[in-house]
């Protein structure tokens, strides 16, 4: 196989539909009889409903239809579980709560939709809105993650004793025993908040139901078209072919557009249906802020136990997670910061206990690292701090504690977010570090710039913080390759795509298996009528495991090329070559047949397909990993601190990154600069401030603070490249990787800066207050 | 309130004469009045800059505007950089952002293009920092905006020579 | 978020606007560029029955001397136009100097001069500099004009001195008397951003070099532009050494103000950032003031 475009620099396909205007959005999608949808959401965080009037609203003109709960009959059920937690964990408890279409009883969040609006017009649906009330018999809001838990605390979700969700040990080796034999033991309580994932599309829903054709068709903004489909065919009562699911192109995923199912999710296809009508809602930013899924609240009492010599002997790692109000996602996120605290560290022994808390805060499902990055902040400030007493460099203790090459893979003996044991696949950690250094120019800054620049009275700093990231988990994804008579190649896949390139990596995969030009491979994908078998995109699985799917069926189609082309050629398969959209005889250029022509042979309108054949040139694979490639990566930068303002400017940051076998570094730098500009947001500008009482006192953009172009800094990139076993291209994921060291490595340079007197910095995210209060004291 | 009114704006060159509400946002009639649905809208509230068009050829955010306020103007929405929609005729800030993959979704790119239009008109040669501010206005949630900025550098090259 | 439903009315002229003014008086909003208004109706947190859009007015647009020296601005110039014009930066150059920092230059282009000084937000540059500036407002309605000092038409949190059948249509920044300098400076967040703190300085040198007169006014610390009176009282007749500078700069930040605390910086840190600007821009007034 030639290699021509894997591993290149290839410009998008997708590019020229998107910069031109042209590529469809949900909110594109009008139809002349369209009606538009608002919600009703609650303000209140906890609180009975009372009474609901909504007759002001009915009498408005333009008004169609308003629904309450009450309305929706025997379709009113919360939402499915969509990771149970893993049965393989011994004592774990675990409350199943799913969020309801329509609060029925109780309101549980700010933003919890309690009225469905149906009217002409988005204007007049919000005009709608402003005419109902509800009466809300207001409880205390649980709010504060720690103080959920208390026995004293009112109950989110009546039928439970108390707000703990869940309550999860897992252990290896004897922390205790470890501890006995410490030199040294570290222990700190670390907090990480909420921020939101903010995609700059908002989520919307296209709902149309054709009663004359019996069929439904919803445009959705989800990374998961198929298990839509196949829900809402069981929940409505159709047949999963009577509907159709489009993800269309979508403006950035990130996590939270792989919440399913949103209570809007589950209303329209069903108003729509009633009154045979097509129906939009197009979520607001306000409403983003609230209706949309967010992450991070986490709070740590974590230890960690060495020798003088900095190795670890253990570590102990307790955490209570933030669950939000329902938890549809079940375990993933806290499961990964359980696992990622082991970071790329060889850790003989380990007790993590984690619980998670229900709050009246609007739901946690994960979002760009998913609860990987509070992993890595625990580590990374423990080892920092480890390094510090015992007078070692931050590098040097993390260079005596990475796996070594030859222990994978490497069985850290606890159970991952996909069930299957945490085994990492493949690593080779120093060379990352070693060029990481090298890279931000570790050395000099340490002993001659900053000197040089801390006489200056200017307050520098570094840090470099290690990582590592499971991707690609399973359980499959699938495609279906077809040459088509134009010679074109069409690549059906279930997975959606939010702008990570797939319509160029994925042809890349195919272009080369059978030789055609990259801009020749046509890529379908989010549309359950082009492909229905899949999982969705996320946990960085996109390129791992539908890249394998479909470089399986691509190899499957050349076989198919090259024994018809071998009879039709009368020539050796093994002499036959596929280029230029050709099969030909090596080395005889002229004896040769277009794949458009080969196709329409395959697909004869005479003579009959022999038995044991199939026609055209097409095949159907699937690809399933047993367990997740770890990629890992190292992170360094280089920071100021304004000694006046705590103002923090990045003067330099450089990232390693190890995914294994790379299929587009251009497309590959692209999501590391967007995880790095996340992660950095995450670190010094986003952060959800929730009152006492459950509002949120930023929901907005001028409040809620996405970084900007002055604010994200110029990047280096480096790769290393350690194969993944696991797979047929050696690949491994990369979509969150930017994010899940940025704000670590971000907080050990302040610390850095500050010098001596520096606070311990053990909380993300930081601000320029909120460093002024560590500082100076609040 | 619902008083419709009259109004004629020219986008992309052609003259459309519709009736509208008051308070129908200007995104709003571009999308759905007009159907020119590569305008996107972000927030609402004028801060994401995704929605940003050019109003008498200057860069402004259509979704703080009322349609009823572009009667008698002239815009121009991203759709109006190509005469059509082929990879031949992009023009060359379209290129370069493809050249330097600065988008990822694309769901901001049409307000980075509008934004940038005229500022490479005005600043053929732009420093780094030039760019940076000049799109500190138009918030990316993908990129981290560094293959944006150097799609404006080749962008710069392209355009002055033209 | 869409506005709920109002009435419009597009005036060509400024009597015709007045009329309007006079006729819904209390129901009724002028629209200028609309980049703070239309976003707040948006949020539906403005909801008013009608709407006098201003953008008409060409007669209202416009940057010329002022007679008796210093620079007229009509109400309904674009913040754009103000930036890049040269008569301003020659003769109110801290406008010139501040323009920068109004959020963006897509902003700019639609938000207006008058508008963003009507409008009255406590956490906005131009409030603050035109009462540095000794700015004069010329309000006028269907019954005739008057003129008002930037501490008469400043009232309160986003409230004017305005009637409610008045409309501003002009303000006069007078020019800076001799051996006079002035900086401003803010903090933000992000580029753009409301401030966190931001002070503009004018600073008067007697020829002696001592300090004849200065003005000292915060945006972003109360409920309408804040002006350090006891800190520059305590300039006036001293040589502008660093001293001196730090004294002021203490006095503002701890007497002159009484800063709000939210999300974004507690009140101490806003004290703390109050003293730190200070210091700068009376710093580099000074050093300005020496210049001329």
């Amino acid at each position: 196989m030639s290699t021509r475009y894997f591993g290149q620099r290839i410009k998008r396909n997708e590019d020229v539909r998107m910069l031109t205007g042209q590529a469809l959005h949900v909110d594109d999608v009008n139809f002349t009889d369209m009606l538009h949808v608002a919600f009703y959401r609650s303000r209140d965080a906890h609180g009975y409903i009372k009474d609901i009037d909504v007759s002001a609203a009915q009498e408005r003109e333009g008004v169609v239809a308003v629904y309450t709960a009450e309305d929706l009959g025997d379709y009113w059920q919360p939402g499915p579980l969509l990771v149970p937690p893993p049965p393989t964990i011994e004592g774990l408890i675990f409350h199943q709560r799913t969020q309801v279409p329509l609060a029925k009883d109780k309101v549980r969040f700010v933003g919890e939709p309690i009225v469905m609006v149906v009217a002409e017009s988005r204007y007049i649906a919000e005009d709608a809105v402003g005419d109902i009330w509800v009466e809300v018999e207001a409880l205390p809001a649980v709010i504060d993650i720690e103080q959920a838990l208390n026995e004293d605390m009112p109950t989110i979700h009546d039928d439970l004793d108390s707000n703990m969700a869940a309550h999860v040990v897992q252990k290896k080796g004897n922390y205790e025993a470890a501890v006995q034999q410490a030199d040294l033991v570290i222990k700190r309580k670390l907090k990480y908040d909420r921020g939101t994932a903010a995609a700059m599309e908002n989520r919307g829903i296209v709902a149309q139901w054709d009663a004359k054709s019996q069929k439904l068709t919803v445009w959705d903004t989800t990374q998961a078209p198929i298990v839509i489909r196949n829900g809402l065919a069981a929940m409505l009562g159709l047949s999963e072919h009577q509907v159709r699911v489009i993800a269309p192109f979508i403006g950035g995923g990130f996590g939270p557009k792989i919440m399913m199912f949103y209570q809007e999710e589950v209303l329209l296809p069903w108003a729509s249906m009633k009154l045979n009508r097509p129906l939009k809602w197009i979520e607001d930013r306000q409403e983003n802020f609230f209706a949309t899924t967010q992450e991070r609240g986490q709070v740590h009492e974590a230890e960690l136990a060495l020798t003088n010599d900095g190795r670890i002997l253990g570590l102990k790692h307790n955490f209570i997670h933030d669950g939000g109000a329902y938890i549809p996602y079940g375990l993933t996120i806290p499961l990964n910061s359980q696992a990622n605290a082991l970071g790329p560290y060889a850790t003989p022994n380990y007790y993590s206990e984690f619980k998670v808390a229900f709050t009246n805060k609007p739901i946690v499902t994960p979002y760009r690292g998913a609860g990987r990055q509070h992993g890595v902040f625990v580590i990374e400030r423990l080892l920092d701090l480890a390094a510090k007493q015992l007078d070692l460099s931050p590098i040097e203790i993390r260079r005596r504690n990475f796996i070594q090459p030859e222990a994978f893979p490497y069985n850290h003996e606890i159970i991952f977010q996909d069930f299957a044991p945490l085994v990492f696949d493949s690593g080779n950690y120093e060379p990352a570090l070693d060029m990481a250094i090298e890279m931000i120019g570790y050395e000099q800054f340490i002993k001659e710039e900053q000197p040089r620049l801390r006489a200056e009275g200017k307050k520098v700093g570094i840090g470099v913080a290690a990582y590592v990231e499971g991707t690609g988990i399973g359980p499959y994804e699938g495609a279906r390759i077809t040459v088509e008579a134009s010679g074109k190649v069409s690549v059906a896949s279930g997975i959606g795509t939010q702008g990570q390139g797939h319509f160029t990596s994925f042809a890349q995969i195919v272009a080369d298996q059978l030789g055609v030009d990259v801009r020749n491979v046509y890529l379908v994908t989010g549309d359950t009528d082009q492909f229905h078998w899949g999982a969705g995109t996320f946990a960085s699985r996109g390129a791992v495991v539908a890249g394998n799917a479909i470089h399986s069926a691509a190899v499957e189609v050349r076989k198919k090329i090259l024994k018809l082309a071998s009879e039709k050629l009368e020539a050796a398969e093994e002499d036959l070559e596929l280029a230029d959209g050709q099969v030909r005889v090596k080395g005889v250029p002229e004896t040769a047949i277009k794949l458009g022509s080969l196709a329409v042979m395959a697909n004869p309108l005479r003579g009959a397909v022999r038995p044991g054949t199939e026609p055209g040139l097409e095949a159907t694979s699937y690809f399933g990993p047993e367990s997740g490639t770890t990629a890992s990566g190292v992170h360094a930068l280089i920071v100021e601190v304004d000694p006046e303002t705590m103002k923090v400017e990045v003067k330099k940051y450089v990232v390693v990154h190890d995914c294994g076998k790379v299929i587009n570094p251009l497309i590959l730098d692209g999501q590391i600069h967007g995880g790095v500009a996340q992660g950095l947001g995450n670190a010094f500008y986003e952060q959800l401030h929730f009152d006492e009482n459950g509002q949120l006192l930023n929901a907005s953009f001028m409040d809620y603070l996405l970084p900007t172009a002055l604010d994200v800094p110029r990047m280096e990139i480096g790769h290393v490249e350690t194969l993944s076993p696991l797979n047929p291209l050696g690949i491994k994921g990369a979509g969150e990787a930017g994010a899940i060291p940025a704000a670590p490595v971000f907080v050990q340079a302040v610390e850095n800066a500050l010098g001596d007197d520096a606070p311990e910095i053990l909380e993300i995210p930081l601000s320029p207050n909120r460093l002024f209060e560590l500082v100076f004291g609040e | 309130m619902n008083t419709l009114h009259t109004i004629t704006v020219i986008i992309n060159g052609q003259s459309y004469e519709r009736e509208v509400e008051p308070r129908l946002l200007l995104s709003d009639f571009i999308r759905h009045e007009i159907g020119l649905t590569g305008t996107h809208v972000g927030c609402e509230h004028g801060v994401c800059g995704a929605c940003t068009i050019l109003f008498d050829d200057e860069p402004v955010r259509s979704c703080i505007m009322f349609a009823v306020q572009a009667n008698g103007h002239t815009i121009m929405t991203i759709e109006g950089l190509t005469p059509d929609a082929s990879e031949e005729n992009l023009h060359p800030l379209q290129a370069s952002f493809r050249e330097a993959h600065g988008l990822q979704c694309g769901f901001c790119t049409g307000g980075f293009l509008m934004t940038l239009l005229p500022f490479l008109q005005e600043n053929p040669n732009p420093s780094e920092q030039d760019i940076r501010e000049a799109i500190s206005g138009n918030i990316c949630r993908c990129t981290g905006y560094q293959h944006i900025v150097d799609a404006v550098k080749i962008a710069a090259a392209k355009m002055e020579g033209q | 978020m869409k506005p709920p439903p109002f009435e419009y009315f597009a005036p060509t002229t400024l009597d015709d606007a007045l009329d309007y003014m006079a006729d819904y008086g209390d129901e009724a909003k002028p629209l200028a560029g609309g980049q703070s208004l239309i976003p707040t109706m948006n949020f539906r947190l403005a909801q008013p029955e009608v709407l006098v859009d201003l953008n008409g007015l060409a007669e209202l647009a416009y940057i010329r001397p002022a007679a008796g020296g210093g620079v007229s601005i009509g109400a309904m110039t674009r913040q754009r136009s103000v930036e890049r014009s040269p008569l301003v930066a020659e003769q109110a150059p801290l406008i010139h100097e501040t323009m920068p920092y109004i959020a963006h230059p897509q902003i700019r282009n639609r938000g207006t001069f008058g508008g963003n000084l009507a409008h009255t937000d406590p956490a906005s540059e131009l409030p603050a500099v035109a009462t540095a500036l000794n700015a004069r407002f010329r309000a006028q309605s269907r019954s005739g004009q008057r003129w008002l000092t930037a501490d008469e038409f400043f009232v309160d949190l986003f409230t004017t001195a305005l009637e409610p059948e008045e409309l501003l249509v002009e303000i006069v920044i007078p020019p800076l008397p001799a051996q006079t300098g002035y900086a401003f400076r803010e903090i933000s967040r992000r580029h753009g951003d409301y401030a966190l703190v931001g002070v503009a300085a004018t600073v008067t040198l007697d020829n002696n070099g001592r300090c004849e007169a200065a003005r000292l006014v915060y945006l972003s610390v109360g409920d309408k532009p804040v002006e350090a009176v006891q800190a520059t009282a305590a300039l006036i007749g001293q040589k502008l050494t660093a001293e001196a500078i730090d004294d002021a700069a203490e006095i503002a930040a701890a007497q002159d103000i009484d800063p709000p605390g939210d999300i974004h910086a507690s009140v101490t840190y806003r004290r703390h950032l109050a003293k730190v600007l200070a210091k700068q821009v009376l710093a580099k007034a000074t050093a300005r003031a020496k210049q001329e």
